[in-house]
C-alpha cells in the first residue's frame, strides 16, 4: 500500500514537472478581452508566430460584464473591444490609457466617418475594430407577416417563438424605440413605460439569449429575434429562410472599437496588434469571417462584392438615418440596472 | 502524544481563507462604497433593499423551486432506496454504483445534455411529432429548470436513504411481520421511522445546492430566471455592486445555516446531540 | 408477480431517466450534422474537431494541473491538521471542527465570491494561483473529514507505545500512525482530486487571463448552443470514468479473494 502511495505521488510530480515544461515558456504573452464569436481565431496564430508571443484569448458576452472585470482589477488586459458608450464610460473614469498612434500607421485605412465621433472625439483612447446595427431577424417560412416594426415582438401569434437580446440596454432600448422614445432617455415615466412593454411581452419570449442566437435561428428554434448586424449575415449565410430587417421606428448604430485598459502589462505589443488587426489583408479577412462591417476602407475593396453589397452588413445611408447611438448613462444607470432585474425577474 | 502543532498551518489557512474572506464580504455587505470600508462608515441599506418586494420574490421563487426539487427527489428516491436496500448484497452494490455513475460525470455536461434532448427540434420533440403531436415547448421554462435540479440532484437523496436502509436489521421486519403487522404497517412503523435520518440528510443534501444554483437555471431557464444564486452573480460580474451581491450572499449564507440547524434538530432529537449546531 | 415486474418496471425508468440523456450525447457524438434531432450519417470529425481546439486542450491541461496539485497539497495540509485536531480536546476541537465545515456547507457561491473579495482585497493577480488557492481551500475539508474517523478508529496508545521504547515524535508518526491512516488519506486525496476536476462554481469567479478549466470552457460553450465538440467531449470523459471505475473495481475484488484465500488458509 506504501510503495503504491510513493509510486502514485512520484508520478504525479514528474506529470506537474513535464506539464510546467511543456506550458511554460518566456515568450511574452498578450491578453485579449473580445466579444464571444468576434475574431477570426486563425488570426490570432498568425499574429502569435509573426511576432513570437502568445497570446491569451478570453470571452465576453455583454459590455457590463467586461467593465466589471476591468473595473474590479485583478486581471490584466492588454486589448478589450467595448462599444461606444462603454468606451465613453471607461474614459471618463481613467480606465483607458491613451494610444500612441504613431505605433499604429495601419489607422490610416479607417474610414473619416468613423473617427472622432462624440464617444471618443480625438480617437485618443479607441481604434474603430467594426460596426453594426440591430434589428430583426425572422424565419420567412414561420412568419406571414410583413416585418417592418417592433411591434411584431410583442404579436400573440408568435407566442414563444420570440429571442431577445439577454443585454440591458439592447433590449430596453427596443422598448423605448417601439414606444417611439429615444434609447438614450433619462425620463423616469418613458423608462417605467418601457419596461411595462417588456414585461407585458415576457410570456411571448421563448428566452432571453447571447451568442446562442445563432444556433437556435438557424436551427429554426424560433421565429423572430433582436439579433446584431453581423451575426444576421452569419446566421443567413446558414439558412436562407432568414432575413433581416432595421424596424421603421429605427434602431441604434453601434461602434466596437479596440481599447487598452489602463492595467495592462504590455502597450506596446497590445499596439501591435491593433495595428496588424487593421492591416488590410487581414482586416478583409477577419470581417469576412465574422461577418460584421468593416470601418477599414481598404480591406473592404478586397471584400467580395456580394459582401459590400449585402445590406445587412453595409445599409444604405437612407436605412441609418433613423438610428441613435448609445450614450453613456452615468448616474441613471443604476435605474436601468434596476429595471432590468425588475424584467428579468418578473414572472 | 503532543501533536497539536501540526494543525497549526491549517489554522492559519483557516484564518485567511476562510475567516478573513467572510469578514471581508460582511465588511461590504454593511458599506455603500469602497472608500466607506476604510472609513468604517457602516450601513444597513443593502439589507433593506433586499426587502423589497422584487428581491424577495426571487428569493421565494429560489425557495419554491428548491422546494419542489426537493420534494420530487424524495417521491422518486425514496422507493428506489427500499428498492435497491431489498435485493441481495452482490446486486444491490451493483444497482447502486449505477446510480452513482452518472454522479461522477461532469455536472455541466449533465445539464448540458438536457438542452439537446429538449429544444424544440430535439429529440423528445422529434419522438413526439413521429407519434403525430405538435411540436411541444419544454426548454427554458419552469418545467426544463425543474427537471435540471431533480436530474442533478437525485443521487444526494437516494445515496443516503440507501444506506441508512441496508444497515436496518432484516430481522426487525421479520419478526413484526410473524407478530402479524402487515406490509402497510411494517412500513409505517420501522422502516419509514428508521430511515428518518436519511431522509433529512438527503433533504438537506438536495435542497443545498438547488437554492444556490445559478447554472441550471442560467441554462436550461434562458436568461427568464433570476434566482438568488443568479442575483448573486449577476451583482458581482454584470452590475460590480459588490456591497449589495455580499449582503445577499450573507442572507443566503445564514437562511442555509438556519436550515441545517432545523434540519439537524429533527435529527439529533431522538438520538441525543452529535450534530455540529 | 405483478408487484415484483412493477418493482422492477421502475428501476428501469430511473435508469432510462438518468442514463438517456448521457447515451443520447454519446450517439450524436457520432452524427454527421449539427442538429440535434434528426441522424444524418456517422463520422469521427468532431472527435477531430476537438483534438484541434486549442481552448479545450488548454482547459484540459489546466483543470489536471489544479486538480494534481490541489489534491497533493490539500492531502498533506489535511493529513496533519486531521492529526493536530485530532490530539485536540474540548472547545478549541469544537470550534476548529466547526471552521472546518464551513466550507462544506455554505453554498459553493458564497465560497467563491467571499475568496474573490479576498483576492482583490490582498491585490493578487486572478490566474492560476488564484485559482489553485480556491480549489485547495474548498479541498481540505474533505480530506480532513475522510482521515479524522480513521484516527479515531487507531489505537490511542499505539503511538505513545512506540514513543515509550524510544521512537521520536515523527518517528512514530510515520511507522504507526500514517500506516494505521493511509485508506483514510487515500480516500480523502481521490476525493479532493474529483472535487478540483469537477468544480465550476468557484473556479468561474476566481479565474483570470488565459486560466479556465474544462467546467468553464463547457459552461462558455453551451451558453453558445449546442455543439456536437462538447458531445465528443462528454463520450470520451464518461468512457474514461467508466474504464476508471472498472479498473479500480476489479483491482478491489481482486485484493478481496486474495484476503479471502489468506483467511481460508
Amino acid at each position: 500500500m506504501k510503495s503504491n502511495m510513493k509510486t502514485l505521488l512520484l508520478m504525479s510530480l514528474v506529470f506537474i514537472i513535464g506539464f510546467s515544461i511543456t506550458g511554460c515558456n518566456d515568450k511574452p504573452t498578450l491578453n485579449v478581452y473580445n466579444w464571444g464569436d468576434y475574431i477570426d481565431t486563425d488570426l490570432i496564430t498568425e499574429f502569435e508566430d509573426e511576432f513570437g508571443v502568445s497570446v491569451n484569448y478570453d470571452k465576453f458576452a455583454t459590455n457590463e460584464d467586461m467593465y466589471v472585470s476591468i473595473a474590479k482589477g485583478g486581471t490584466s488586459y492588454d486589448v478589450a473591444f467595448p462599444s461606444d458608450y462603454m468606451i465613453e464610460r471607461m474614459i471618463e473614469e481613467d480606465l483607458l490609457v491613451k494610444i500612441n498612434k504613431d505605433n499604429i500607421p495601419n489607422m490610416k485605412y479607417i474610414d473619416n466617418k468613423f473617427l472622432n465621433l462624440s464617444f471618443d472625439p480625438n480617437n485618443d483612447y479607441s481604434v474603430p475594430y467594426m460596426w453594426g446595427t440591430f434589428g430583426i431577424i425572422y424565419n420567412k417560412a414561420m412568419v406571414d407577416d410583413a416585418v417592418d416594426s417592433w411591434d411584431i415582438l410583442w404579436d400573440q401569434k408568435y407566442k414563444g417563438q420570440i429571442l431577445m437580446l439577454d443585454s440591458q440596454r439592447d433590449s430596453i432600448g427596443v422598448a423605448l424605440k417601439k414606444l417611439g422614445y429615444s434609447m438614450n432617455t433619462e425620463n423616469i415615466d418613458e423608462l417605467q413605460e418601457a419596461k411595462e412593454e417588456l414585461v407585458k411581452q415576457k410570456p411571448l419570449v421563448y428566452a432571453y439569449v447571447g451568442d446562442e442566437v445563432k444556433e437556435l435561428m438557424v436551427g429554426e428554434e424560433a421565429a423572430l429575434a433582436v439579433v446584431w448586424s453581423g451575426d444576421a449575415v452569419t446566421m443567413i449565410n446558414e439558412n436562407k429562410n432568414l432575413e433581416y430587417v432595421i424596424p421603421k421606428e429605427g434602431t441604434n448604430i453601434w461602434f466596437d472599437n479596440m481599447v487598452i485598459p489602463k492595467n495592462a502589462k504590455n502597450k506596446e505589443l497590445a499596439e501591435e496588434f491593433i495595428n496588424f488587426l487593421n492591416r488590410p489583408e487581414i482586416a478583409a479577412r477577419n470581417t469576412e469571417y465574422i461577418g460584421y462591417s468593416t470601418p477599414n476602407t481598404a480591406a473592404k475593396e478586397l471584400l467580395p462584392k456580394e459582401v459590400i453589397n449585402d445590406k445587412v452588413a453595409y445599409p444604405s445611408d437612407e436605412e441609418l438615418e433613423n438610428t441613435e447611438v448609445f450614450l453613456d448613462l452615468k448616474d441613471m444607470l443604476k435605474v436601468y440596472d434596476e429595471l432590468w432585474l425588475e424584467i428579468k425577474s418578473h414572472r | 502524544m503532543k501533536m497539536k502543532w501540526t494543525s497549526y498551518p491549517y489554522l492559519l489557512w483557516i484564518i485567511i481563507f476562510i475567516l478573513v474572506p467572510l469578514v471581508l464580504v460582511l465588511l461590504y455587505a454593511i458599506t455603500a462604497t469602497e472608500e466607506h470600508i476604510s472609513n468604517l462608515e457602516f450601513t444597513l441599506d443593502n439589507f433593506n433593499r433586499f426587502l423589497d418586494p422584487k428581491y424577495f420574490d426571487v428569493l421565494w421563487v429560489s425557495v419554491k423551486l428548491a422546494l419542489q426539487s426537493t420534494v420530487m427527489t424524495l417521491i422518486l428516491g425514496y422507493p428506489i432506496a427500499i428498492l435497491i436496500a431489498k435485493e441481495k448484497p452482490s446486486k444491490r452494490n451493483i444497482l447502486i454504483s449505477l446510480f452513482i455513475i452518472p454522479m461522477w460525470m461532469n455536472f455541466l455536461l449533465r445539464t448540458y445534455a438536457w438542452l439537446t434532448l429538449l429544444g424544440k427540434n430535439g429529440i423528445i420533440n422529434f419522438i413526439i411529432s413521429q407519434l403525430g403531436f405538435g411540436p411541444l415547448d419544454l426548454l427554458y421554462n419552469d418545467g426544463a429548470v425543474l427537471l435540471g435540479m431533480v436530474y442533478n440532484f437525485l443521487p444526494f437523496m437516494i445515496l443516503p436513504i440507501y444506506s441508512v436502509l441496508v444497515k436496518i436489521d432484516n430481522s426487525l421486519m421479520e419478526s413484526a411481520e410473524d407478530l402479524g403487522a402487515n406490509k402497510f404497517q411494517v412500513f409505517t412503523k420501522i422502516t419509514l421511522p428508521l430511515s428518518i435520518p436519511g431522509i433529512i440528510t438527503g433533504i438537506t443534501m438536495v435542497f443545498m445546492p438547488a437554492v444556490s444554483t445559478f447554472v441550471i437555471s442560467r441554462l436550461l431557464g434562458g436568461g427568464q430566471y433570476m434566482l438568488i444564486g443568479n442575483l448573486v452573480e449577476q451583482q458581482f460580474l454584470w452590475v460590480g455592486d459588490w456591497h449589495f451581491g455580499s449582503a445577499i450572499s450573507i442572507i443566503m449564507m445564514i437562511f442555509i445555516l438556519l436550515t441545517m440547524a432545523i434540519t439537524a434538530k429533527f435529527d439529533t432529537q431522538k438520538k441525543g446531540s452529535r450534530g455540529l449546531w | 408477480m405483478v408487484g415484483k415486474i412493477l418493482k422492477r418496471l421502475y428501476i428501469i425508468l430511473m435508469f432510462l431517466f438518468l442514463y438517456a440523456p448521457i447515451i443520447v450525447l454519446i450517439i450524436f457524438s457520432f452524427n454527421e450534422s449539427k442538429s440535434r434531432g434528426t441522424w444524418s450519417g456517422f463520422t469521427l470529425k468532431w472527435y477531430i474537431e476537438l483534438f484541434r481546439d486549442a481552448e479545450v486542450l488548454k482547459a484540459l491541461y489546466y483543470t489536471v494541473i489544479i486538480a494534481l496539485s490541489a489534491s497533493i497539497i490539500s492531502t498533506i495540509i489535511g493529513t496533519f491538521a486531521a492529526i493536530g485536531i485530532y490530539d485536540m480536546c474540548g472547545i478549541n476541537k469544537k470550534i476548529v471542527l466547526n471552521l472546518n465545515y464551513l466550507p462544506v456547507i455554505n453554498p459553493d457561491i458564497v465560497t467563491a465570491v467571499s475568496l474573490m473579495t479576498l483576492f482583490r482585497f490582498l491585490r493578487l493577480e486572478f490566474g492560476f494561483v488564484t485559482m489553485l488557492l480556491s480549489h485547495i481551500t474548498f479541498c481540505i475539508p474533505y480530506v480532513i473529514l475522510s482521515v479524522l474517523p480513521k484516527l479515531q478508529q487507531m489505537n490511542k496508545h499505539l503511538a505513545e507505545a512506540a514513543m515509550d521504547l524510544g521512537a521520536t515524535p515523527m518517528y512514530a508518526m510515520k511507522k504507526v500512525v500514517i500506516p494505521e491512516i493511509i485508506p483514510g488519506i487515500i480516500t480523502g486525496a481521490l476525493m479532493a482530486f474529483t472535487l478540483s476536476i469537477d468544480d465550476f462554481v468557484i473556479s468561474f469567479f476566481n479565474k483570470g487571463a488565459g486560466i479556465t478549466n474544462l467546467s468553464i470552457t463547457i459552461f462558455s460553450m453551451a451558453r453558445r448552443g449546442i455543439n456536437p465538440v462538447i458531445n465528443a467531449l462528454s463520450t470520451l470523459m464518461f468512457t474514461g470514468l467508466l474504464i476508471l471505475l472498472l479498473v479500480i473495481n476489479k483491482r478491489s475484488t481482486k485484493n478481496l479473494n486474495k484476503e479471502v484465500k489468506l483467511y481460508e488458509k
